[in-house]
């Protein structure tokens, strides 16, 4: 029974850290109509920026938390105004390939910045040991995850349906002529979109730190996985994206622990599953096919 | 007049392509026959790309099945090459139905990301089924024995090979070009132009695209069976999703629009790889660069541009 309560909380923290990274990159497409393949090497770039802030500069995992987003952040506003605003106005296949492109860059660029062996990060000393729980000791670590991916997934709710700039953003998602018409800065929406969920890209990175190693394949790990959660989901749902992320959570979480040697194949089936009965995902528009 | 020139080029390219073993060294043999293995997996994966517009993210899974299969005839069964060759076409053929079943249906979306997750699915099969794939480590170890139809040469002497190589993907090529050029190719081009037009003239859209999909795994899977006695082995690295993205790479460098493009983009790619990792290990840094440059700004490729170009001098 301990065993299968374990599983259970393990499954969650991997799956809201799993929402935290894929409901970034369905932010992104929802509103500006973009694939971004560069996401997990956004996410990526998180951890590595937080790993510098901690162990070379000595700052504590808080200060990181909040610092390393931020600056993956304002990498994002960069990307967008220099490469991104030629392709918005082009087909779908062109915005996959120039992020893949921007793929190719980051990730080489982080190897020859930190090289390609494996980092550690640690995590904050109130963070590092185990409580009991439902039976069975659990590290606080993964509590912590659970706790902020709720918080986050209630802050993005709030945003999307209480607040003005929420509703700014499904407004240029729907109909962005129209939102222009209604004097709205679209051009700002749409660097602040995509710097936001870069944001919340790195913000996952920055979480999953001290949880796994640190190497320059990591980003290609997770926009499998992002890819997997949108796909189950429904790509643009942000529902999807929460059910989507919990689903691959529990895969894995229960995966791992009694099907170890075919662990790596369940996510997969678990998709093509999901597809052979909803081709758009579990929440996706019917519109899409 | 026009088609006279572009002849004689062809005839000259196609001389010199055969020479290549009496003129250059052997590294060189080896850096041909790599571009013209990759040459044909990306031009396979054009006939999708270029001419139906399915953006495919899952290719390598095709080009890997190929040379598992060569590996594993090989290794178990010893046959002559050429048997080798058609058992890989016709399991990629088969893997190409059954993922192609369930992915051309969706939009360009969701048909990315789901060729990209079946992709890794054939990947985590190839790396988890240890007692038939060996693994990571991949299947190594087999020696090429006959060609088949008779004919006897010794397959380990790398100009004997490349000549294998290139007689086998001229062939592959021509068989693709006609298909290219035929009704068939034509209604795959309409289809990427504007499927619902093409759906209301009365013809099925999604079998087409399936019959395509099949037809260019086909391909990939013979290129696979081509490339695995090159390389010696057959590692999950063939099936994995940064192989699937090198045919995209070379479609788009040589011009997605154009037969040749893919062939053109495969030579450029894998010269400049050989000349930059001399100087520097960053090249999927520069290739980053480049491939950023061509989608903004040269979408037609190098071939595109080059007649581009050509036109406005002639003008």
């Amino acid at each position: 029974m301990s065993g299968i309560g374990a599983a259970l909380l393990n499954s969650l923290d991997i799956g809201l850290l799993l929402f935290i990274i894929a409901v970034g990159l369905n932010i992104v497409f929802g509103v500006l109509n973009i694939i971004n393949f560069a996401h997990g090497a956004l996410y990526m770039l998180g951890a590595y920026l937080a790993f510098t802030l901690i162990n070379i500069a000595g700052m504590p995992f808080w200060a990181a938390l909040l610092l390393a987003p931020v600056g993956v952040a304002i990498l994002a506003v960069v990307i967008d105004r220099v490469l991104l605003r030629f392709i918005y106005s082009r087909d779908v296949a062109d915005s996959l390939l120039l992020t893949f492109a921007i793929l190719l860059i980051i990730n080489e660029s982080v190897r020859m910045i930190w090289g390609s062996g494996i980092h550690v990060v640690q995590p904050p000393d109130l963070l590092s040991g185990s409580v009991r729980l439902l039976g069975s000791s659990v590290a606080t670590y993964s509590l912590f995850v659970i706790v902020i991916g709720l918080l986050l997934l209630a802050g993005l709710w709030y945003l999307f349906n209480r607040t003005r700039v929420g509703r700014i953003m499904r407004a240029a998602a729907l109909d962005r002529d129209m939102a222009e018409a209604l004097c709205i800065n679209t051009r700002l929406v749409v660097t602040g979109v995509f710097a936001f969920g870069a944001w919340l890209a790195a913000v996952g990175g920055v979480m999953a730190a001290p949880m796994r190693a640190l190497d320059p394949g990591m980003g290609d790990k997770i926009i499998i996985e992002s890819f997997i959660v949108v796909v189950i989901g429904g790509l643009g749902s942000f529902p999807g994206a929460l059910f989507g992320a919990i689903i691959l959570g529990l895969i894995h979480g229960f995966g791992g622990r009694y099907l170890p040697e075919v662990n790596l194949l369940l996510p997969f089936v678990g998709m093509a599953l999901v597809l052979l009965f909803k081709p758009n995902g579990i929440m996706g528009k019917g519109a899409n096919a | 007049m026009k088609t006279k020139v572009l002849m004689a080029i062809l005839a000259v390219v196609i001389a010199g392509l055969i020479a290549v073993p009496w003129i250059a060294s052997y590294f060189y043999v080896f850096i041909f026959t790599e571009i013209l293995i990759l040459g044909l997996f990306a031009a396979s994966f054009n006939l999708i790309f270029g001419y139906t517009g399915m953006l495919s993210f899952g290719h390598a899974a095709f080009f890997g099945i190929g040379s598992y299969a060569t590996a594993l005839v090989l290794i178990h069964l010893e046959w002559p090459f050429l048997a080798c060759l058609l058992v890989s076409m016709g399991a990629s053929a088969l893997l190409a139905l059954v993922i192609g079943f369930m992915s051309v249906r969706l939009n360009e979306v969701y048909f990315a990301m789901l060729t990209l997750a079946f992709g890794m699915m054939v990947f985590a099969i190839a790396y988890q089924w240890r007692s038939v794939t060996n693994g990571s480590d991949g299947l190594a170890g087999f020696t090429l024995g006959s060609f088949g139809l008779g004919l006897d040469l010794t397959l380990a002497n790398p100009s004997v090979y490349y000549h294998v190589v290139l007689a086998i993907v001229a062939i592959a090529s021509v068989v693709l070009y006609v298909i290219c050029r035929s009704s068939f190719g034509m209604i795959l081009k309409a289809i990427r132009q504007n499927p619902e037009r093409v759906s209301f003239a009365g013809l099925n859209v999604r079998t087409y695209r399936l019959v395509a999909f099949v037809i260019a795994g086909t391909f990939a899977g013979l290129a696979g069976g081509l490339i695995a006695p090159f390389l010696r082995v057959a590692s999950p690295e063939l099936l994995h999703w940064s192989m699937s993205a090198e045919p995209i790479l070379m479609a788009i460098l040589g011009g997605t629009g154009f037969f040749l493009g893919p062939f053109i983009g495969s030579a450029a790619f894998v010269l400049l790889e050989t000349w930059i990792t001399t100087y520097t290990e960053s090249w999927m840094l520069v290739l980053g660069i480049i491939l950023a440059m061509m989608v903004i700004f040269f979408r037609k490729g190098l071939l595109g541009t080059a007649i581009d170009w050509w036109m406005e001098v002639k003008k």
